[in-house]
């Protein structure tokens, strides 16, 4: 027997008996995909042509003139169909369910993003498909959830535990272990049981393909330093790839919430809150107590609002590869609100913590390096979120309006 | 075999229960050590996982409550959890807390051989069974090579799916059941989804041991826990 998808001493694949079959099945689907010669062509085109890859990178010549530091680069996953990097991983698996032969996908989302991603590869590869999302993420992300079942998924709101991410993450493990003759489970991170975080891994290393490319050409030498936010960690994973044998400073920004000296955060490898542990499938760091169980998180952004964190991350930590911070969700307002005034770019809220920790830095850095951004989701489709953020009173009064619209 | 979760609702009523489970002629008695990620479990377990924990239920507090239930009756009695929970208590400590308790073995669905050697090195040594698992998934093979580590007896899932849902207890089940005795010589238990006598008549012959979960704790919840005691004895 052998021990796989170890990365350090984190990660692994700690399933159910049950299990064993379906991952050793996918484990040789992904392996059988990833060395057959014309599968990363196939990947790439689909992704050229149905989503807006390569994504461009864009020089943030406004922000760069505010701070005087760095010169800022911005790397535009939110210009993907569906509007995050999400889809990168999604639409990978999609075309490895495809050759496996199945024809229902499951997904879990918080934020909803991974969710939609998933629905809309269902609906171009005609799968059926069920999402499953924290009660409490339903309530704070219903315009995804319109679109999921515009898209033809059936979202089943979990009802247990926090009713957040992790849970629905149990959820769907527990139609998995019911349905995996017919049935593939899209994980949309990269964590979870080997070979999830490889594999999400491997699609979204897409994003660092291109970018480093992009910016050697643009700038003619590597970014001094590169943000990315990290919820599971697969944006962060798909950019820092790129970059991970050159001499560039790669930063992971987590959710800081309330701050870190509250427990109202989401921040397991920047504060020391967090312990190592086995959840979900795999071995890494959760923000749980002294007994095993997990915390609640929180974070202003539902995508960052979770309890574990890609092994392979817990390992580049360890090694010093990668640098972890936390951004509060004040700072995380404020960077959005700059960037869209400054730049006319609207990350999402799980990206504007990215923007806040390079914001936080970039003037110590000399005017001839430059920095690079990880914009890994829009956020105007999240409009609710936002204005909810910002407490914007002619956004709840025009609500109120609506509101007593319908009554009528 | 009878489960239940300690704790849920509390280590007052856990005592109570097995008591009644113990009384109604119960030989063997699984105790589930709540854990907030129970991904193996359906609905009915899964609630009382977080009931207990709602209730303060720790890990000491289960052990406390397993020490008093070995001491006061005399049938052997398992440790079920998933792998956080002794992994974060220290492995060794845990199996040795088990033992200094006289528990008899542990069921842990979430930590196959492949990620478990420290803690089959502790059973060994502390001389308690690692209870393995047999799914109607697992390839013979493998069946063959988890007999190697599994000691006391095997646990055989009836069907896919998790705890609570119905199952056919039908040819094909017997057909697996077969497959399972000839790669072990250890006893078999059958879990997942038995309800009822009939069910009970149909393994007789097939396995040593019937597990009983979610019905008794649904049975509790309507009607409470003297119920249970009844609820065994039809069984028999
Ligand atoms: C736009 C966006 N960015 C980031 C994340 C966090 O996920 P990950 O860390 O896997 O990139 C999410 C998750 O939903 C997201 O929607």
């Amino acid at each position: 027997m052998m021990n796989r998808g170890y990365y350090g001493k984190f990660g692994g694949a700690f399933i159910p008996e049950i299990l064993f079959a379906t991952i050793e099945e996918l484990v040789e689907g992904f392996l059988d995909a990833r060395n057959s010669p014309g599968f990363w062509k196939e990947y790439t085109d689909i992704m050229s042509t149905y989503s807006c890859r390569p994504t461009p990178l864009t020089f943030a010549e406004n922000l760069t003139k505010h701070f005087g530091g760095a010169r800022i680069y911005i790397k535009r996953e939110d210009l993907n169909h569906t509007g995050a990097h999400k889809l990168n991983n999604v639409m990978g698996q999609g075309l490895l369910v495809k050759r496996m032969g199945k024809t229902r996908v499951i997904a879990e989302t918080g934020a909803g993003q991974h969710g939609v991603a998933t629905a809309t590869m269902a609906a171009k590869f005609g799968f059926r498909c069920t999402i499953y999302m924290g009660e409490v993420d339903v309530a704070r992300q219903r315009p995804n959830v319109f679109w999921m079942e515009r898209l033809g998924a059936q979202v089943i709101p979990v009802k247990d535990g926090a009713r957040i991410l992790k849970d629905a993450i149990n959820e769907a493990f527990r139609d998995w272990v019911t349905n995996m003759d017919d049935t593939h489970y899209v994980l949309g991170t990269a964590c979870g049981p080997h070979p999830f975080p490889e594999m999400v891994s491997y699609f979204q290393s897409i994003i660092g393909k291109e970018a480093q490319r992009q910016i050697v050409e643009r700038e003619g030498k590597f970014p001094a330093r590169v943000y990315a936010c990290v919820g599971g960690g697969s944006n962060a994973l798909g950019i820092f790839s790129g970059f991970l044998n050159d001499p560039v400073q790669l930063v992971g920004v987590e959710a800081g919430g309330k701050g870190l000296d509250t427990s109202r955060h989401a921040s397991r490898l920047a504060s020391k809150d967090a312990s190592i542990g086995v959840a979900q499938g795999y071995k890494t760091y959760f923000l749980q107590d002294e007994d095993g169980q997990m915390k609640e998180t929180h974070s202003v952004a539902a995508g960052l609002d979770y309890v574990g964190v890609s092994p392979i991350l817990a390992c580049l930590r360890e090694e010093g590869r990668v640098r972890f911070e936390a951004a509060s969700d004040r700072e995380v307002l404020e960077a959005l609100s700059l960037t869209v005034k400054k730049e006319g770019l609207i990350p999402a809220l799980e990206s504007a913590h990215a923007f806040a920790q390079a914001f936080k830095e970039v003037s110590d850095l000399s005017a001839d390096d430059n920095i690079l951004i990880n914009q890994s989701g829009r956020g105007d489709k999240d409009i609710f979120t936002i204005a909810d953020a910002f407490t914007d009173p002619d956004w709840q009064e025009f609500i109120k309006k609506k509101a007593k619209d319908y009554r009528a | 075999m009878t489960h239940i979760v300690l704790g849920c609702p509390s280590f007052e009523d856990s005592f109570r229960i097995i008591e009644t489970m113990v009384k109604a002629g119960v030989d063997l008695m699984e105790l589930q050590m709540p854990f907030s990620e129970p991904i193996a479990d359906g609905p009915v377990i899964l609630r009382a996982n977080q009931q207990a924990l709602e209730n303060g239920a720790t890990v000491q507090g289960c052990f406390d409550l397993a020490g008093k239930v070995t001491r006061a009756f005399d049938i052997p009695f398992l440790i079920m959890s998933y792998c956080n929970i002794p992994y974060r208590y220290g492995t060794r400590r845990f199996v040795s807390s088990m033992a200094t308790r006289n528990l008899r073995g542990a069921i842990i669905p979430d930590l196959p051989p492949e990620e478990g050697q420290e803690y089959l090195n502790a059973m060994k040594e502390f001389d308690l069974a690692p209870i393995l698992i047999f799914s109607p998934t697992t390839p013979i093979e493998r069946m063959k090579s988890l007999a190697i580590f599994a000691r006391g007896f095997i646990y055989c899932i009836a069907r896919k799916g998790v705890t609570g849902e119905t199952t056919a207890f039908s040819d094909e089940l017997g057909v697996y059941l077969s497959q399972c005795r000839k790669e072990t010589s250890l006893p078999l238990a059958l879990g997942f989804g038995i309800k009822e006598k009939a069910d009970i008549d149909f393994l007789k012959g097939k396995v040593e041991i019937g597990v009983i979960g979610s019905q008794t704790i649904r049975i509790m919840e309507k009607k409470g826990i003297d119920s249970v005691g009844n609820f065994i004895r039809t069984l028999r």
